[in-house]
């Protein structure tokens, strides 16, 4: 690829049409008499409905109809089951949707739902995750296809013999995305046709579902979404707003706009399971490491099994002879976990790298130092040598910016004040992959050029980064050149996750552009346009299983209020080595984005579960705490200059995930050496630190 | 959404004779918490009556050196008036730790006072609330209570009032005026609030429609040196885990006079009247209000989730009248 637009930080192509309003979102589209659909939660955990009575509610003014099992449009049974809805009486999880109202406004249909009276038949239910719970059970595999245990030596026997040991468990709650704007989706039937406009991760998808489930060939389905206002993973597949709105609309034969509340997003659009994490690391008194053990213990629902890889992170992490790692599930009476920014190797890194410092401070060694000791040049778990493993260079480069050097390593060494100060490290790595994808490039007779793929932007930059990858590709300014993306009538190409998105788009962009230019190549300036596809599948199928991965180190310093247990963040900084890096602003937005989010998992979030309800009952953002910009006074992120090969043609690594990869571990390894407290339940809030002074 | 009318009063008489004679009808300040409550279906009103043209918009300074602050007033122009941070900085503090600054431009003194509790049982109409649903029950007795009371509590409702500027017009000793349907009234604002008993649902010693028309604080010097400390859960934008108002009056080293009131324990601002007798006319140390606070919390009784408070207090306690009396 020629040096050219890549890498160079221009401003995102739509940011004018999103600060002047004009960007439209999935509800936000103008349509000739449409309606509006309200969800309806089952107000029990499980049971069975027995009757709805719809008499109150069809009789509220504007109220055009309630949709339920007895009467919702059919739909195909597919394998994700959660979007099974208003298709039987079943009842498996609180808040799941058993009704829709739909009517010519909005507070209509609100008061409506109101007004659907339904009776249940109810029995037990279970809806806590704890380490001894009955059901726990060992999936075939873990997410997406992980093998769920693996081993290798013997660790109970290189656990026993080693000098240095740590055996710590860790607790993470339930943690529930809250991307701005909600699920929501605008449908449209029209000829046997379905047109959605839907905030989702991947229109191609969510065309392909719905598909499925309406039991359509493909093309009768297009799935517009031009502007995403986040996702973070929930909107990684279809969700219940967009089929929901699309039985409505086929049921009232009117066009229906549904948007879940905020209320509604704790819950039923998915979450980070909740996890139970024991870690056994073992060492010698260099602080290299002979035995690894991480078991982790998380929830699925009784309907969907998603089993979250969280001890995957371990396995490629950290060499040691002696390894092990295990997960276990529980089937609870809850919606399905889902995917959360990082799943598997969030949760799994706070456990690990928090097992790490444990290490550090029983072997007396620097944490920066103990990571660097026990890194490795081939994968643990494959055998195979790393494409590029970075991991030390970031520690070197992060300690070096951070000011590690001459850290006293004791616990409270360090005070201003009321504040006792501490500093944390971590280290942070997620997979490097990518998915088949199609993209189409046009040449026009004017000199400009289009460039067609089915991504999505969901507030990351993707729109840009492709634009500017499809510039170069072509070897012509950006500015002959059109994007566009976020519309299934696109070439086909994979969801906007995984941190997979540029990677694979990219690649189908340039293979593309390629065609295209070898297409040009012997004719002159084309008379009309010409056209050329590509279609990645067999490129990236056929690409060699290499250990490829992403690193980072993170760095933090935090005080802790010794009267009130109170934790602030004085600085995070982290350093990353993901391949080359498209756009620097807008990677920049996604590594502090992540940064953030973990140092929220760290010290505010928290989804309560009551029991009694099996809901979560702090749904809204005034109670389920999210890190506010006054909690970040200082962040900064830097990336390393790396190369490889082995990736893809675009040589990137994705920067979407691997921001919040250890960034919880650093921030609690950071309150221990302020303050000597290890806190090994998240969220580390002041009721877990209060007492530290004779105040208190 | 129950449909509403919406009703803009003439003058505070007519306000009141519309609440008189619709018995589902409601005051909008700013609504910032009402229509959020309507939107869940906590309340649902018929009528609105939007109080925010009413002449009740000014501060204004009284020939006793008091200050009459008109209900309508929006919460940051209180905040930044002038004479408030002067000579009540403890009000001016609790006003601008609350909520956020739209918030705020939106919120009226009135509104503020009349905040309903963030209990989330009582916000979600799926969950057993005597407040919300008098008989129904107290989800949050046994349930998730970090955020409520550790103090006056009834087997009924273990809620906390959630506003800041409540706890610092407590310590300041302030006047409520209402208008009831019968005319015009004065009321302590340590009889304002209630306990909450058997009836969790009174929240107020006033009458349904009494519409507050201004609040009162008496001349108090002493509150120049005063402030207001707040503990919550990340760096801004949330309710109190524990705040405390002070106001503290020194004679050399002994304490002349102070003032404390404390959030987030109570179903009311909570006005620490034992830590108070503790601490006047003895000389100040940080361990004197440590004892003092001990003292008002002595009878606090601890839910599950929110043993810290007491601790949390206390520490505040001390911080706020240490730095009040090296200042
Ligand atoms: C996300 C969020 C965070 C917040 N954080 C905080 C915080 O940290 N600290 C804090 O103190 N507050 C906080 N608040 C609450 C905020 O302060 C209140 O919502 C606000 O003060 C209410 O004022 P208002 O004028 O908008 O009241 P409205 O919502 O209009 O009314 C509230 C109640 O008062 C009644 N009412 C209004 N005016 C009168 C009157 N003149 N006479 C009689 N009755 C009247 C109404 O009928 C209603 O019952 C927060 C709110 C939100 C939404
Ligand atoms: S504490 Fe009060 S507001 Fe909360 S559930 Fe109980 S009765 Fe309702």
């Amino acid at each position: 690829m020629s040096a050219g637009a890549v890498g160079r930080a221009y401003p995102r192509l739509e940011g004018p049409a999103k600060v002047t309003g004009t960007a439209r979102y999935a509800v936000e589209y103008p349509v000739d008499g449409v309606s509006y659909g309200w969800a309806v939660p089952s107000a029990v955990v499980r049971g069975r409905i027995t009757r709805v009575d719809t008499a109150q509610a069809l009789a509220s003014p504007g109220v055009l109809a309630v949709l339920h099992h007895g009467n919702a449009p059919r739909l195909t049974p597919g394998p994700q089951t959660e979007l099974w809805l208003l298709q039987e009486p079943a009842v498996h999880y609180r808040g799941q949707y058993v009704a829709v109202v739909v009517a010519t406004s909005l507070e209509a249909a609100r008061e409506g739902a109101r007004l659907v009276h339904i009776d249940y038949d109810t029995g037990p239910h279970s809806t806590v995750l704890t380490d001894d719970h009955p059901g726990l059970y060992k999936p075939d595999h873990v997410n997406p296809s992980y093998p769920t245990d693996t081993a290798e030596g013997d660790f109970d026997a290189g656990y026993a013999a080693a000098p240095v040991r740590v055996d710590a468990t860790y607790r993470t709650p339930a943690y529930h995305n809250n991307p701005m704007e909600p699920h929501a989706t605008t449908a449209q039937w029209r000829d046997g046709r379905l047109l959605v406009h839907d905030s989702n991760q991947g229109a191609s998808s969510v065309q392909a579902t719905l598909a499925e489930l309406f039991a359509l060939p493909a093309e009768s389905v297009r799935v517009v979404a031009q502007h995403v206002g986040g996702g973070f993973g929930s909107k990684g597949y279809a969700k219940a707003a967009v089929v929901l709105a699309a039985l409505a609309a086929r049921h009232v034969d009117r066009p229906v706009k549904l948007a879940l509340t905020r209320q509604q997003l704790f819950g039923p659009i998915g979450y980070r399971t909740p996890t139970i994490q024991r870690v056994r690391l073992a060492a010698d008194t260099d602080g290299r490491l002979t035995a690894i053990c991480h078991d982790a213990i998380s929830q699925t629902s009784t309907i969907q099994e998603f089993a979250e890889q969280t001890a995957v992170y371990t396995r490629s992490m950290y060499a040691a002879p002696h390894r092990r790692t295990t997960h276990r599930l529980v089937r609870l009476d809850v919606p399905t976990p889902f995917w959360m920014r990082a799943p598997g190797e969030c949760p799994g890194a706070y456990a690990l790298e928090s097992a790490m410092d444990e290490l550090a401070v029983a072997a007396g060694i620097d944490p920066v130092e103990l990571r660097i000791r026990n890194d490795t040049d081939v994968d643990p778990d494959q055998g195979r040598a790393f494409t590029s493993r970075n991991l030390v260079a970031c520690l070197r480069e992060g300690a070096q910016r951070f000011g590690w050097a001459g850290r006293d390593p004791s616990p409270r060494s360090r005070r201003d004040g009321r504040w006792l100060i501490g500093t944390g490290v971590a280290g942070s790595s997620y997979p490097a992959r990518s998915r088949p994808s199609s993209a189409t490039a046009t040449a026009r007779p004017d000199g400009s050029f289009l460039v067609q793929v089915n991504a999505t932007d969901i507030g990351t930059g993707a729109r840009t980064a492709m634009w500017q990858v499809a510039a170069d590709a072509l070897g012509v300014p950006p500015e002959r050149v059109e994007i566009r993306i976020g519309d299934s009538a696109l070439p086909t190409a994979p969801v906007a996750g995984g941190s997979m998105g540029t990677s694979s788009w990219s690649w189908a962009v340039i293979r593309a552009a390629q065609a295209l230019r070898e297409k040009l190549r012997d004719g002159g300036p084309p008379t009309g346009e010409v056209t050329a596809e590509a279609d990645t599948t067999e490129e990236v199928g056929g690409q060699p299983a290499l250990p490829r991965y992403a690193y980072g180190a993170q760095f933090v310093e935090v005080r802790v209020d010794a009267d009130t247990g109170e934790v602030r963040l004085n600085r995070m900084l982290g350093v990353f080595a993901a391949g080359r890096v498209v756009n620097p602003t807008t990677a920049r937005s996604q590594l502090i984005g992540g940064m953030t989010m973990g140092l929220s998992m760290a010290l505010h979030e928290e989804g309560l579960l009551d029991e009694r309800y099996g809901d979560w009952v702090n749904h809204d953002l005034a109670t389920y705490h999210i890190t506010g910009c006054a909690d970040v006074e200082s962040i900064e992120a830097y990336w390393l200059d790396e190369r490889d090969d082995e990736l893809n043609p675009a040589g990137v690594k994705g920067i979407g995930e691997i921001g919040i990869v250890g960034a919880a571990a650093a921030v609690a390894n950071a309150v221990h050496h302020a303050t000597g407290v290890r806190v090994r339940e998240l969220p580390i809030r002041l009721d877990k630190l209060i007492g530290l002074s004779d105040l208190a | 959404m129950k449909a509403f009318r919406y009703h803009r009063p003439a003058n505070v008489a007519e306000a009141v004779a519309v609440l008189a004679a619709e018995p589902q009808a409601a005051y909008l300040g700013g609504g910032t918490n009402l229509v959020d409550l309507m939107k869940l279906g906590v309340q649902r009103p018929d009528v609105l009556v939007d109080v925010t043209r009413l002449p009740l918009d000014t501060v204004e300074e009284l020939p006793d050196g008091g200050l009459r602050i008109g209900a309508t007033v929006r919460n940051s122009d209180l905040a930044a008036h002038p004479v408030v941070r002067r000579a009540y900085p403890v009000l001016a503090r609790a006003l601008l730790a609350a909520a956020s600054g739209q918030l705020r431009n939106m919120a009226t003194t009135g509104g503020n006072l009349l905040q309903r509790t963030r209990c989330v049982y009582f916000q979600d109409t799926g969950k057993a609330c005597n407040k919300r649903e008098p008989g129904s029950g107290c989800a949050a007795l046994h349930g998730q209570n970090r955020d409520l009371a550790v103090l006056d509590w009834s087997e009924q409702c273990v809620a906390t009032h959630p506003s800041d500027l409540a706890v610092a017009l407590a310590a300041l000793d302030t006047v409520v005026e209402v208008h009831e349907a019968d005319g015009p009234r004065d009321i302590p604002i340590a009889e304002f609030y209630r306990s909450p008993g058997t009836h969790p649902e009174r929240e107020t010693t006033v009458a349904r429609g009494a519409l507050i028309t201004a609040v009162r604080l008496p001349p108090l010097p002493a509150a120049r040196r005063s402030t207001y400390l707040k503990v919550r859960d990340r760096a801004s934008f949330a309710f109190a885990a524990g705040s405390v108002a002070a106001v503290l009056d020194l004679d050399g080293d002994v304490v002349r006079d102070v003032r404390l009131a404390y959030g987030a324990v109570a179903h009311r601002p909570w006005r620490a009247y034992r830590a108070e007798e503790a601490l006047r006319g003895r000389p100040f140390s940080p361990e004197l209000a440590a004892r003092a606070a001990d003292a008002e919390l002595a009878e606090a009784r601890p839910l599950r989730h929110n043993g810290f408070k007491l601790p949390l207090t206390r520490a505040i306690t001390v911080r706020a009248l240490t730095e009040l009396a090296s200042s």
